[in-house]
């Protein structure tokens, strides 16, 4: 005789038949399976949030800077210098917002000081670093004045005699005012004060450094050329303006130059979501191994409780495979309710937190997807070995628990 | 012996059709640590087709055993059984449930209803494995359910209803995919007289209808409903008393 069979929908309504008998047990069972979905879908959730907010909040400074250096190698190759027009070729580049040049200038043994003095003992005279700058640095650092103003391109067409303090600088030569033409010296070459600087975001050593055109750099020190170019770059063009500002600066080597640039956004992304993720995915991990052994704990109750239904079951005809079916498909469905709940009460603790803090919630598409699969993954595996021991009950013995 | 009035009355004596079962020489014994325990010893039996067959005897005596090994729910450990002509003594597992399934009825003293469920779910449960098209179940589920006059309970769920029109859906349940054999077993062990007298009758009408029966009981008075007396004692068959 042909063996019995099954068909699948009346599998699926065997089983949500079974769990619909107990609504009250199947909720609380599912209650597990729901507290470790939900808390993975938050998890990841406000992971991604914040992760999304960190970018926000990094971009100004760190995602937007490209820093081009003529440092030797290693290797000890001599640095090449960057061209005299660096400001004008990079500045037309698609994506840079602003662009200057920065180096320091050899001053010898000369010291900078606010007076002239005969004092033997030089304690109006300071060691302060002497940097050369072009007119577009101000903005590539983002800096500002306290007063006065920076120099521009007729500053250094005509290599004027002209400094920029930085705020350290002002303090030690003990000049607070520009309006009146300070002098400072270097050495006994005297340079008017345009301009003193309140702060930069980026390039701090122009904090305690006396800044010139490199017009003037060159005309008193023979200044051979800035050693670093700040780009400030608009947010997200960073990797391209980093492999084309070599290129642009020197077309016959670019590999000569060393490029800094931002951390990519998605590198940045991934590593705070990462430290986010990885404590509290272990905690949503428990307690969805504390929901499978719920589900697995009720089946199994369900099963011995049921004992006399799996006899009757069998005296119908349906073979062991017939009832290990429907107690795992039970235990999935449970799975699978879990899993919607859970993503469910997870996606509505990241909307609420979000509207709390003011973020914009994000989420993955895939984890509302994702997240009932894998409660449906949590029951399957927890139905198992209930299923396997209803499977293994024999008929006889069934049928004489009674009920 | 009231109740068998009726089937004097109609004087049919049901012809010598094929055996729906047929067995020679079963035993079954039960390991019980080291010794085995014989529950039934060399059992010759046969039911014919429209057969209404009682098997009596006080407990312990065997007839749960004899039930199982013809419900096929139990293997006999020697002799032969013949189930409409083909032997099952020895098939295995997925064939038994097959025959078990598409071939046998059963009654339980229990009744074995699932109380969570409507009357008509639990006797379309019956067809579940069977390959009967859903539509098709319902409405013989309606028919055996009209056939045991319980039409009107069809939406109830198990749990509300008597214990006689329990054991009513039960026998329901048992007939509605046409078997060729109904095993019922004390089916009127948890019912009062009255009932008992009520589901009696339904299995004299079954039995008119052309159903074979096979009831097990320890009540000799209602085993007498049945065409054909057979004693149980101690694992052996008695003398048949025939009618």
């Amino acid at each position: 005789m042909k063996p019995t069979s099954m068909q699948w929908r009346d599998l699926v309504s065997e089983s949500v038949a079974g769990l619909a008998s107990r609504p009250l047990r199947t909720l609380l069972t599912v209650l597990g399976t729901v507290l470790g979905i939900a808390a993975l879908v938050s998890t990841v959730g406000i992971a991604q949030t914040a992760g999304n907010r960190i970018i926000g909040t990094f971009d100004a400074l760190q995602a937007t800077s490209v820093v081009v250096t003529n440092e030797s190698s290693w290797s000890g190759d001599a640095a090449v210098a960057f061209p005299s027009d660096s400001e004008d070729r990079l500045i037309r580049l698609n994506g840079v917002e602003a662009v200057g040049t920065l180096g320091s200038v050899n001053v010898g043994s000369d010291l900078v000081s606010a007076v002239k003095l005969d004092d033997p003992l030089g304690r109006y005279e300071f060691q302060i670093s002497v940097l050369a700058a072009s007119p577009g640095l101000l903005d590539a650092v983002k800096g500002e004045l306290r007063m006065g103003r920076w120099f521009d391109v007729g500053h250094e067409e005509r290599a004027d005699d002209v400094v920029i303090l930085g705020p350290g600088a002002a303090s030690q030569l003990n000049i607070f005012r520009v309006d009146q033409q300070p002098v400072v010296f270097i050495g006994d070459k005297p340079f008017v004060v345009m301009g003193i600087i309140r702060d930069v975001d980026r390039q701090p050593q122009l904090l305690d450094a006396v800044i010139m055109p490199e017009a003037t750099a060159r005309k008193h020190y023979g200044y051979a050329g800035a050693t670093t170019v700040q780009i400030d770059v608009s947010l997200g063009a960073g990797d391209l303006i980093a492999e084309q500002a070599p290129v642009a600066l020197n077309p016959n080597d670019p590999t000569v130059y060393r490029v800094q640039k931002p951390p990519s956004v998605d590198s940045l992304r991934n590593r705070v979501e990462g430290e986010i993720n990885s404590l509290f995915i272990i905690l949503g991990g428990v307690s969805l191994l504390v929901g499978a052994i719920g589900i697995a704990n009720v089946t199994l109750v369900s099963v011995l409780e049921r004992v006399g239904e799996i006899g009757l079951r069998r005296a119908f005809g349906a073979r062991r495979r017939h009832i290990a079916g429907q107690f795992l498909l039970e235990s999935t469905t449970m799975g699978i309710i879990g899993g919607i709940i859970g993503a469910t009460i997870g996606i509505l603790v990241v909307v609420g937190l979000s509207a709390i803090r003011q973020w914009t919630p994000v989420l993955a598409p895939w984890i509302p997807f994702g997240a009932p699969l894998l409660g449906a993954v949590t029951g399957l595996l927890a139905g198992v070995f209930p299923s396997l021991r209803a499977a293994s009950l024999e008929p006889v013995e069934a049928l004489r628990s009674g009920t | 012996m009231a109740g068998t009035t009726l089937l004097q009355a109609t004087g049919l004596r049901p012809a010598p059709l094929s055996p729906v079962l047929h067995l020679s020489g079963i035993g079954r014994t039960f390991l019980s640590g080291d010794t085995e325990v014989p529950a039934l010893t060399d059992i010759d039996l046969t039911v014919t087709r429209g057969e209404y067959v009682s098997v009596v005897g006080p407990s312990g005596s065997g007839k749960s055993t004899l039930l199982h090994i013809l419900g096929l729910l139990d293997r006999p450990t020697t002799g032969s059984y013949l189930f409409e002509g083909n032997e099952v003594a020895d098939l295995d597992e997925a064939s038994r449930t097959a025959i078990r399934g598409r071939r046998i009825g059963f009654v339980f003293q229990s009744f074995h209803l699932l109380s969570h469920r409507t009357v008509l779910e639990n006797v379309t449960m019956a067809m579940l494995y069977t390959e009967v098209k859903r539509d098709v179940r319902v409405e013989r589920a309606r028919a055996a359910l009209d056939a045991v006059g319980l039409t009107h309970r069809i939406e109830f769920p198990a749990s509300r209803l008597s214990g006689g029109e329990r054991q009513r859906v039960a026998i329901a349940r048992a007939i509605v995919s046409g078997p060729s054999l109904v095993l019922a077993d004390e089916p009127t062990g948890n019912l009062d007289s009255v009932t008992s007298e009520s589901i009696l009758g339904i299995f004299d009408s079954l039995r008119r209808s052309g159903q074979t029966i096979v009831m097990i009981t320890h009540d000799a008075s209602i085993a007498a409903h049945a065409d054909r007396r057979v004693s149980l004692k101690d694992g052996r068959l008695q003398l048949e008393a025939a009618r």
